[in-house]
C-alpha cells in the first residue's frame, strides 16, 4: 500500500498507518481478522465485548482463538464465569481441557485481584473475565497488566452495564460491540488501536460452521 | 581444604531478639539469684548504660523496661543447628562449634560460587537476612580459621605456607587455654602464637604437656584435625521466639520470613522442596494457631512462600496476640526437574505459581480446571479436576474420540452441547403449550433424548431442544418425559 505523509517530510504520519503492533491471534473468521489490528485479536492488551444479554454466541467468537491459544503451553483462565462451563463442548471445539483453569472469587474486589494477577503473571495466554463492577481505574490496570504478561485479557461485560460501558470511555485497546443476528451475531468495532471504529460485519456461528476451522498445531504464543 | 569459620558473637541474645525488627531493650542473663549477671545485651540496652558482667537488679534499675531472657542453651543448639542446615547449602562439609560457631568447608564451592570473596559476601549476607551479626575468617585448617576470627581478624588465609606468618600475632587468649596455663605461659613473656612458635618443641612439650604442642601443630596443618560433618535432619522444623507479642499479619510475617529463608537454605542443601508447610502461631496461653499451606509444586523460594503466607496471615483471625512462630515442613519431595525451551524462554517453570497465589487469597477450591467423564446425563459429563493434571488424560482422551471414526458420533454430539450449563436447571413458564421466557421460545433445532442413569437411581428421562428467545440468545431446553412433563432451562449456548 502506497500511502504518503499528509505533511511530506515532517514524520507526521496517519495513525491508520501506524506500524502494525504485534501480530494478533487469528481469530478463526476472516471477515473479522481483516478488521482487527495486527490480523487478529490483540495480545498483551484487554479486549471488551458488549453483549446486550448473554448466550448469543459471544463465547463461540473466542472459541477458535482459545483452541488454538490453549495448544500453546499456557493458561486460559476464566475468571467468575456466570454458569459452568460446559467441559464436553470446549473439548469437541479442541480446546485443550489441560490449559484451563477456572477462578471464582467470592467478593467483587478479589474478582478484579484476580484478572489482575493472571494478565500480569504471564502465565496465561488468555484471562477470559466476567467481572462483576468496572470503573476506569480498574480497567487501565487491567489494561496495563496485560501489556506487562504479554496475556489476552477479554472482560464480558452484559445488559444495563454493557449499555453503560458503551457510552464511557474505556482503556481497553479493543472494544466490540455484539447483537444477535439470524445464524450469528453482528459484530461493531467501537475502539480499536489504528483505525476508526468499523462494522458491523454479520459473523456465522452456527456450532457446525464455527469449529470447522482447521486445527494448526505450531503455533506459539 | 580450606575451612570458613562463622562466629557469632550475640548468638545467645539473638535467639530472642531476631523475630522482630525494632525490639526495646533486651538483655541475657545467666546464673542463679543475687549471683545473676547480664551476659549479653542489645543496642536500646546498652545506650541506657546496661553492660555485660552486670548484676540483673542494677541493669534493671538502667533501664526500667528492660526485658530480661535467660540463656537458653537448649534453643541455642537448636538454632545452632537449623543455621548448621542453612549452612549446608554452600557446602556439603559443616561442622558446629558450639555455642556459637560453625565451620564450612569451602575449597570446593569457591569455584561455584564464583571465588571465595564472593561466597564470603554470599555467606555473610544470607547470615544478616536470618537475623545474626556475624565475623568470619577462612584458613586451611579449622583452628586457624577459628583462632583468627576470635582475635577479631577478617582475613582469608588461602596458602598453608602462610599461615605460621598470619597466626604469629595473635594473642594467647585466643587459643582458649585453661586460665593458670596461660597464667603460667604470660610469666614466661609468651604473649603471642608467634612466641610459642619460636619455642623449642620438647621443652614446650615438658613444661605444658603435650597437648599445646598438638593443637599448634593441628592449627599449622602438620597432622590432620578431623571435624565430624552435621548431618541435617530429615525434615524441618523451626521456632522463632517473638521479643514482644505480635497480633498484626505484618508483624508475623517478619518472623515467617526469617524462617522461610532458614528453609530455603535447607532445601537447597538437599535440592529438594517443599510442597505442604504447616505454620503454627503460639499464643500466650500456650493454644496454637495452625496454617497449612498446600502448593501445586514443589518450591523452596523463600520469596514465593513469603508472598503465599502473606496471603493466608492476612486472612487468619487471630485469637490472641501470637508469643512464638513454627514453621514445619514433614516431607520435603524433590523438585521436578524442568527443562527450558532454547529458543522461546516460555513461563512453564513458574507454572504453579500463579495457581498458588490465586488459592492463596481465594481459598483452594476457588481455582480449579476441567476434566470430561463419559456419561450420557449432560450434568454428569464433565467434573472439576486439578488445573493441568486429571484435565490432561480427560483432554486427550476426548481428542481420540473426537477424531477417532469409531467415535465420531460422541464428537457430533458433544459439538451440539451448549457451553454453558445451569447448576441447578430452571422451571420455565408454559404458555399455550410453548415454553416462555420472556417472550414464547421458538424450537430451532431437533429432539435429542436422553434416557440414562437407571443404575443409581439418578435417572432422568428429557427430550432437549434448543430454543431461540426474542433477543436472539439459543437456549438449551428440555421436557420432561414423565411426572408434570415441565419444562426446564439448562443450558446457554454462549
Amino acid at each position: 500500500m502506497s500511502r504518503q505523509d499528509p505533511v511530506p517530510g515532517t514524520g507526521v504520519w496517519r495513525a491508520g498507518d501506524a506500524p502494525a503492533s504485534a501480530p494478533g491471534v487469528p481469530s478463526g473468521f476472516a471477515r473479522l481478522d481483516v478488521l482487527l489490528p495486527g490480523g487478529g485479536w490483540p495480545c498483551g492488551a484487554l479486549t471488551e465485548i458488549l453483549v446486550p444479554c448473554p448466550g448469543i454466541g459471544e463465547l463461540r467468537l473466542l472459541l477458535p482463538a482459545l483452541a488454538r491459544l490453549s495448544r500453546s503451553r499456557r493458561w486460559i483462565a476464566f475468571i467468575a464465569p456466570p454458569h459452568v462451563l460446559y467441559a464436553p463442548a470446549l473439548a469437541a471445539a479442541q480446546v485443550d481441557l489441560s490449559r484451563v483453569m477456572l477462578v471464582h472469587p467470592r467478593a467483587a474486589a478479589d474478582g478484579l485481584w484476580a484478572v489482575e494477577q493472571s494478565l500480569r503473571a504471564g502465565t496465561c495466554a488468555a484471562v477470559v473475565a466476567w467481572p462483576a463492577v468496572t470503573d476506569t481505574r480498574a480497567l487501565r490496570r487491567l489494561q496495563l497488566a496485560a501489556e506487562a504478561g504479554g496475556s489476552w485479557g477479554v472482560l464480558f461485560r452484559h445488559g444495563q452495564a454493557a449499555a453503560a460501558a458503551a457510552a464511557a470511555g474505556s482503556p481497553a485497546a479493543l472494544r466490540l460491540r455484539l447483537v444477535p443476528a439470524a445464524g450469528g451475531v453482528d459484530v461493531s468495532i467501537l475502539k480499536r488501536r489504528g483505525g476508526w471504529p468499523v462494522g458491523p460485519v454479520s459473523l456465522d456461528l452456527e456450532p457446525d460452521h464455527a469449529v470447522a476451522m482447521p486445527a494448526s498445531a505450531g503455533f506459539r504464543a | 581444604m580450606l575451612w570458613l569459620c562463622l562466629h557469632l558473637p550475640d548468638f545467645a541474645l539473638e535467639i530472642f531478639a531476631r523475630g522482630m525488627s525494632v525490639t526495646g531493650p533486651l538483655a541475657v542473663v545467666h546464673g542463679q539469684g543475687r549471683r545473676q549477671r547480664v551476659v549479653l545485651c542489645n543496642a536500646a540496652a546498652r545506650r541506657c548504660g546496661v553492660r555485660p558482667g552486670m548484676g540483673t537488679g542494677a541493669a534493671l534499675a538502667l533501664a526500667g523496661s528492660l526485658r530480661i531472657c535467660g540463656r537458653d542453651v537448649e534453643s541455642e543448639r537448636a538454632a545452632l543447628d537449623r543455621l548448621a542446615g542453612w549452612a549446608g547449602r554452600f557446602t556439603p562439609v559443616v561442622s558446629r562449634m558450639p555455642p556459637q560457631a560453625l565451620l564450612l568447608e569451602i575449597a570446593g564451592s569457591c569455584r561455584l560460587f564464583g571465588g571465595v570473596d564472593r561466597l564470603q559476601d554470599m555467606v555473610r549476607r544470607g547470615v544478616a537476612e536470618l537475623g545474626y551479626q556475624v565475623s568470619m575468617a577462612a584458613a586451611p585448617t579449622p583452628l586457624a580459621a577459628s583462632w583468627l576470627v576470635h582475635a577479631g581478624q577478617d582475613v582469608c588465609v588461602i596458602q598453608q605456607s602462610a599461615l605460621a606468618a598470619a597466626l604469629s600475632p595473635l594473642p594467647l587468649a585466643c587459643l582458649g587455654l585453661a586460665a593458670e596455663r596461660q597464667e603460667v605461659l604470660h610469666g614466661m613473656g609468651i604473649r603471642t602464637v608467634g612466641d610459642c612458635l619460636r619455642l623449642p618443641r620438647d621443652g614446650l612439650a615438658r613444661r605444658m604437656g603435650p597437648q599445646l604442642v598438638y593443637v599448634l601443630d593441628q592449627a599449622l596443618g602438620r597432622i590432620p584435625d578431623p571435624r565430624p560433618a552435621f548431618v541435617a535432619p530429615a525434615a524441618f522444623t523451626g521456632s522463632l521466639p517473638l521479643p514482644a507479642p505480635a497480633c498484626t499479619a505484618e508483624g508475623l510475617l517478619f518472623p515467617v520470613r526469617r524462617l522461610l529463608l532458614e528453609l530455603e537454605g535447607f532445601l537447597r542443601a538437599r535440592d529438594q522442596g517443599a510442597r505442604s508447610l504447616v505454620l503454627s502461631l503460639r499464643h500466650a496461653s500456650g493454644t496454637a494457631t495452625r496454617l497449612g499451606l498446600g502448593l501445586v509444586v514443589p518450591s523452596r523460594d523463600a520469596a514465593h512462600l513469603a508472598m503465599l503466607m502473606r496471603e493466608r496471615l492476612e486472612r487468619v483471625a487471630l485469637p490472641a496476640p501470637v508469643e512464638e512462630v513454627s514453621l514445619h515442613v514433614a516431607r520435603p519431595c524433590p523438585l521436578a526437574p524442568h527443562s527450558q525451551d532454547f529458543f522461546a524462554p516460555t513461563h512453564v517453570a513458574e507454572d504453579g505459581v500463579l495457581i498458588e497465589r490465586l488459592r492463596a487469597r481465594l481459598g483452594r477450591a476457588a481455582v480449579h480446571g476441567l476434566g470430561l467423564v463419559a456419561e450420557h446425563r449432560p450434568e454428569r459429563a464433565w467434573a472439576c479436576a486439578e488445573p493441568g493434571e486429571q484435565g490432561t488424560a480427560a483432554g486427550t482422551e476426548s481428542g481420540r474420540q473426537a477424531r477417532g471414526s469409531a467415535h465420531a458420533s460422541w464428537g457430533a454430539v458433544a459439538r451440539k452441547r451448549p457451553l454453558w450449563l445451569l447448576r441447578d436447571p430452571v422451571r420455565l413458564e408454559v404458555h399455550g403449550g410453548h415454553p416462555y421466557l420472556d417472550g414464547t421460545l421458538v424450537i430451532a433445532g431437533n429432539r435429542e433424548r436422553i434416557e440414562s442413569g437407571w443404575w443409581d437411581g439418578q435417572d432422568i428421562a428429557r427430550d432437549y431442544f434448543v430454543v431461540r428467545t426474542r433477543q436472539g440468545a439459543r437456549l438449551w431446553v428440555y421436557r420432561e418425559l414423565d411426572g408434570g412433563r415441565c419444562w426446564f432451562l439448562h443450558g446457554i449456548f454462549g
